[in-house]
């Protein structure tokens, strides 16, 4: 076992940016333990981009072309890249943790009998062994994680983690090679992936952002973050409980599963913390949280907290910003 | 069509959660419904209305389980199965060995369709589903946002990365992990929770070979502070005004 092997993710969209944050990840890892980094990238027509992951410092790149790849699915994914695990027999394997990453990667690694570590933040050494961390209950808590298995033993790490190293052809040869896949073991049949309508709001253009979370309780009461976002020019965004219960449209919620955002101005308020949503606003400039669980994760990540009940906090603050620039 | 749902119970969610000897401290904690798992069960409930059948719920734990069992037969599934496991085993925090746990109940019930909600709200490493269809030898897919079953085998819609949808078509047996928000969650109605007194909970012993994936938990602590978070204490009205203030003058974004 030596080595390090990074999964790449590329798609008919091209790269997935997260992809180069995980080789980033990767080749971190194999500076702190002195092992080599192979990265791989898998489909149909993926030559020419594999050459790109060559130049951030992988020693070797290997693209695995097959038609039956040229879509994804689970069962392909698996079949082309458990003979090349079981080839190569490396420490570790590294993913970027995308949904498409979290469909097969724990699949992949049952099959050699190991649990994936999902969502990894980062690792530390102690004693030449890496020890991953990742958050736990809603991220309340942070846990470190030792494998106690042989390699294979597979990380995803989540988006932000690491600094995402540059794509660029580089000096390392590129090896193509053909997985031996028999189309008929391929039980998922998918259909061409489509966009329901049109984003009607992009929250990444807005300057300031209020979002609402559980802590509102219920539907009427969204009329307060309304008001709140009117008095501090904000648009309106949410967490995803709340676009679950049909509150507000999904085109406003933020996180993994929603946009992206990185106001001046992010305001949460009554969001607990979750990782789902602290991935898609921990960017933006100043962040504010109201909550009244002095524990909730999103105080981790604020600039300035309020710890209190949100219905007398919030209009206290709509009252304070209209008497001070009516001043 | 006969349907086995995995549900998880977790620490409630607005339970403060403390690290204690390399473990929480469970003994502080109240104990919910995974809420993923809940939306799973949803969905369940809906096949059998719409296609008939059988739902079965199944988790893995201590005797605690039972209460989120008793809560899945209240909202009308029709039998439920216990996995006995204990001490570290019980906590869920590797995958595989929950997975293997859960296979106890699959193996033994055979049903066409497994649902698990796509994570949990404890540890969150959204595998369950997955690697229990691998040690099933299923095919399975995830992030599920709709269900259409169908003779021998089943349509889902996945939801993808930013806003981007996709259909794909499995032969059953299948397992499916389900997004939150499929669709609008029922509550137990009194007469269901009547009913539920009367229905099964079966006990199972774990399969022999159920053993963890190589994952140890070597320490628990409070997350590293991303920021320096000032604090601003006083009355809502004190807080309204110096978080303004500091808005406006120290952050520059009003």
């Amino acid at each position: 076992m030596s080595g390090i092997l990074a999964i790449l993710e590329y798609g008919p969209a091209g790269w997935h940016k997260m992809s180069f944050e995980a080789l980033a990840g990767a080749l971190e890892l194999g500076q702190a333990t002195g092992a080599g980094v192979t990265a791989c990238v898998l489909g149909h027509g993926v030559a020419a981009a594999a050459a790109e992951a060559a130049a951030p410092g992988a020693a070797a790149v290997v693209a695995l072309e097959h038609e039956a790849l040229a879509a994804y699915t689970a069962d392909g994914y698996i079949l082309a890249l458990e003979p090349l695990i079981g080839e190569l027999q490396p420490e570790w394997v590294v993913l970027p943790h995308t949904y498409q990453t979290r469909d097969f990667a724990p699949a992949l690694a049952a099959r050699f009998g190991r649990s994936l570590m999902a969502d990894c933040t980062g690792f530390s050494l102690e004693g030449g062994t890496p020890f991953f961390e990742r958050q736990l209950f809603q991220g309340k808590l942070s846990g470190r994680f030792v494998f106690e298995t042989p390699g294979p033993n597979f990380v995803s790490f989540q988006a932000g983690a690491f600094r995402a190293a540059r794509p660029a052809a580089g000096a390392t040869p590129v090896t193509v090679r053909r997985p031996e896949i028999d189309p008929a073991q391929i039980r998922q049949k998918p259909e061409a992936p489509f966009r329901e309508a049109a984003q009607a709001v992009d929250l990444s253009a807005a300057e300031r952002i209020v979002a609402v979370g559980r802590g509102i309780q219920e539907e009427g009461n969204l009329e307060l973050a309304r008001q709140l976002a009117a008095a501090l020019g904000a648009e309106l965004a949410a967490s995803r409980p709340i676009c679950d219960n049909g509150w507000l449209p999904m085109d406003r919620q933020v996180g993994s599963s929603g946009q992206t955002v990185a106001p001046k101005l992010y305001l949460a308020l009554g969001i607990s913390g979750a990782i789902q949503h602290v991935v898609g606003m921990k960017g933006s400039g100043c962040i504010v949280a109201i909550n009244r669980d002095p524990q909730a994760p999103i105080f981790e990540i604020a600039d300035y907290a309020i710890v209190g009940d949100l219905f007398e906090v919030a209009p206290a603050l709509i009252e304070e910003l209209q008497r001070s620039s009516g001043a | 069509m006969k349907v086995l749902v995995a549900i998880k119970q977790v620490p409630a969610r607005d339970v403060p959660v403390e690290p204690a000897d390399g473990w929480i401290r469970e003994s502080a904690l109240s104990w919910e419904m995974n809420e993923p798992d809940a939306y799973a069960l949803e969905a369940a409930l809906r096949i059998r209305e719409a296609a008939g059948g059988e739902v079965i719920a199944a988790s893995a734990g201590p005797d605690r389980v039972h209460s989120v069992l008793r809560e899945a037969l209240a909202k009308g599934a029709d039998r439920a199965i216990h996995v006995e496991a204990q001490g570290e085993a019980a906590r869920g925090l590797d995958p595989v060995l929950n997975a293997a746990l859960l296979e106890a109940a699959v193996r033994e019930e055979q049903p066409d369709l497994v649902l698990a909600g796509l994570q949990s709200d404890d540890t969150g490493a959204g595998q369950t589903g997955v690697v229990l269809a691998a040690r099933l030898g299923w095919p399975h897919a995830t992030l599920v946002v709709a269900i259409e079953p169908a003779e021998g085998q089943v349509r889902v819609k996945r939801e993808l990365e930013a806003g981007w949808f996709q259909y794909t078509t499995l032969p059953l047996p299948a397992v499916l992990t389900v997004q939150s928000g499929i669709s609008r969650l029922r509550y137990a109605t009194l007469m269901g929770i009547k009913r539920a007194k009367t229905k099964e909970i079966r006990r199972l012993a774990p399969l022999p070979a159920a053993a963890s994936g190589g994952l140890r938990l070597a320490g628990l602590a409070a997350p590293r502070r991303a920021r320096q978070t000032q604090f601003l204490e006083g009355s809502p009205a004190e807080q309204a005004a110096k978080l303004v203030e500091k808005l406006r003058f120290e952050a520059r974004v009003l």
